[in-house]
């Protein structure tokens, strides 16, 4: 399926609200999902057989930089069968308060990759994903202060006494 | 906050059952893999990886230097299979630039004859270690013996046993040195019949067939599910190979077969079926090798002006985008997701997908229920690199 006919699809089974902006262009073209849509849509990408996106190639957290102040998740998703491929993001402002992390819905349910995925972008980058079964750091230690990949990270000065450099 | 799966899991502990941490400094971990069992007796009720012990903040560093000087980091993180690594990198950014187009016949050629080389290389680690993993004490001695002269190629070539940084933005670091195909197409003789005889000692050995077949057993749905790549996926039955999936490079042009898992001493996906496929995958990149000879020595042999470097771009910026580039390396799919604002020579985010960690990930779900002793020859099956998987 190209991406005219995936776009279709979705507007025709969700309505034209869920895709809140496109970007045509480029080497792989990409649609702009509404955050709170997005485990739906995957379902049916996965499940729909004229799309079959059975496999989750890679799922990346982006902190889109300090003026925009912009969170965001892009989902790369291969169809095995068909062959094709489909780019997917969602995007979300958040003001970088440190009492509330910025929030997606998590794809878990949908593909099992995303499980580890998820928990990476939480560590590295401070994203939350509401029911996800096991949300905890994966490459840092549990005790890690801040989120690394954070465009206005600040390393700490002390970690467990020893000092950080 | 709502508990996790994990704090859950140790929680509700039966009073016969045990917590027993395997790793990270345990030799069948093939590195700094920790995993935290649950048994009852010798049976592993639940399995909990954990990571992060040789995170080296690659993403981060890759966001503080420009794409050439990021391709020794990335030789880092899969440093069995270096040259693959930076393959995939290296077209990702030619993608970018739009200059993929233009790279020479030449240069596309030795690029896919080091990277076969190798692949090679990584698999006879895998093979070996598996052995002893198994308690297969000689053909570890074999495998290394074999690698030995793949390391000595490479090494001509790019100056670096392991970490190469060999393939770079637009064309190569040097050229073959004179005199590297004939030594190659020597290694190729003489390494044919090796893998017969290793086959012969190891993988229709009766001892280690019991020890694997009908072991950590992968059903493609699963694997499809969980996001395996490469032999973890091959060896459940599903004939997915990027290099012909994306016939990406010079692959379109050369002749391979995708080896994939049938099952043939047990169930399919089982760890036997997974080594099978590594095995057979060695021969297959040597006939691509034999290829890649054969056209080097002939249309495309070496000149006196041919310049390897000729197409390398003066600054690397491309423009403002987003790109995901995959490619197959002798562990899966690798992935890097770059995304540019065009201004500078440095990317604002890179993300690496690295297929270690989608593959190491499924391990709790194939391994509820095994002897500890099991649990051994499944984590070697899966065939991880720690410094990828940490990235």
């Amino acid at each position: 399926m190209t991406f005219e006919e995936v776009k279709e699809l979705l507007i025709a089974k969700f309505g034209q609200e869920v895709i809140v902006q496109e970007e045509p262009n480029g080497h792989q073209p990409a649609l702009i999902i509404a955050s709170k849509s997005i485990a739906a849509i995957c379902l049916e990408l996965r499940d729909n057989e004229k799309t079959w996106f059975d496999y989750l190639s890679c799922l990346s957290g982006i902190d889109y930089g300090v003026d925009e102040n912009i969170f965001g998740i892009v989902y790369h998703l291969a169809s095995l069968p068909y062959k094709t491929t489909l780019t997917l993001k969602v995007k979300q402002y958040h003001d970088r308060s440190r009492d509330e992390l910025p929030s997606f819905q998590t794809v878990t349910d949908v593909w099992k990759a995303a499980e580890w995925h998820e928990r990476e972008a939480y560590d590295l980058l401070g994203i939350r994903f509401e029911k996800h079964p096991d949300l905890r750091r994966i490459l840092l230690p549990d005790d890690w202060e801040g989120y690394p990949l954070r465009k206005d990270y600040k390393v700490q000065e002390y970690y467990n006494g020893i000092k950080v450099d | 906050m709502e508990s996790t799966r994990y704090q859950k899991l140790i929680s509700n502990i039966e009073p016969t059952e045990m917590i027993l941490n395997m790793g990270p400094q345990h030799p069948s971990t093939h590195g700094v893999l920790r995993l935290e069992l649950i048994t009852d007796g010798e049976i592993v009720k639940e399995v909990i990886p954990h990571v992060g012990y040789l995170h080296r903040c690659f993403e981060k560093h890759a966001e503080n230097l420009t794409y050439q000087q990021t391709i020794p980091f990335v030789d880092r993180l899969d440093y069995l299979a270096s040259m693959n690594s930076s393959h995939a990198w290296v077209m990702g950014v030619e993608k970018m630039l739009g200059i993929d187009g233009d790279i020479p016949k030449r240069i596309e050629y030795i690029r896919v004859l080091v990277c076969e080389l190798n692949r090679i290389g990584s698999h006879l680690i895998a093979l070996g270690t598996y052995g002893i993993d198994i308690g297969a004490f000689t053909p570890f001695l074999w495998c290394f013996r074999d690698r030995e002269h793949i390391m000595n190629m490479l090494e001509w070539a790019s100056g670096s046993r392991m970490l190469y940084n060999y393939i770079w933005v637009g064309g190569l670091f040097y050229d073959l040195p004179v005199g590297f195909e004939e030594r190659c197409k020597e290694f190729i003789a003489y390494f044919k019949p090796k893998m017969n005889e290793l086959n012969e000692l190891l993988t229709g050995n009766q001892i280690f067939i019991s020890r694997t077949a009908n072991v950590g057993i992968l059903p493609l749905q699963t694997a499809v599910n969980y996001g395996c790549s490469g032999p973890m996926l091959r060896g459940s039955g599903l004939k997915w190979d990027l290099r012909r999936v994306d016939e990406y490079s010079a692959y379109p042009e050369l002749e391979f077969e995708i080896p994939v898992g049938k099952g043939e001493m047990g169930t399919t996906g089982d760890c036997w079926d997974r080594f099978k496929v590594r095995t057979d995958e060695i021969k297959e990149s040597v006939h691509i090798i034999s290829q890649c000879l054969e056209r080097l020595q002939t249309d495309l042999k070496r000149t006196p002006d041919f310049d390897p470097r000729a197409k390398l771009p003066k600054k690397i910026i491309p423009k403002a985008q987003d790109y995901y580039v995959r490619a197959e390396n002798p562990r899966g799919e690798l992935g890097f997701y770059f995304i540019t604002d065009g201004k500078t020579e440095i990317p604002k985010r890179v993300k690496a997908r690295a297929p270690s960690f989608c593959n190491l990930s499924v391990i709790s779900e194939i391994s509820r229920g095994v002897l500890i002793a099991d649990m051994v020859a499944i984590i070697g099956s899966v065939d991880i690199v720690l410094g990828e998987l940490d990235r």
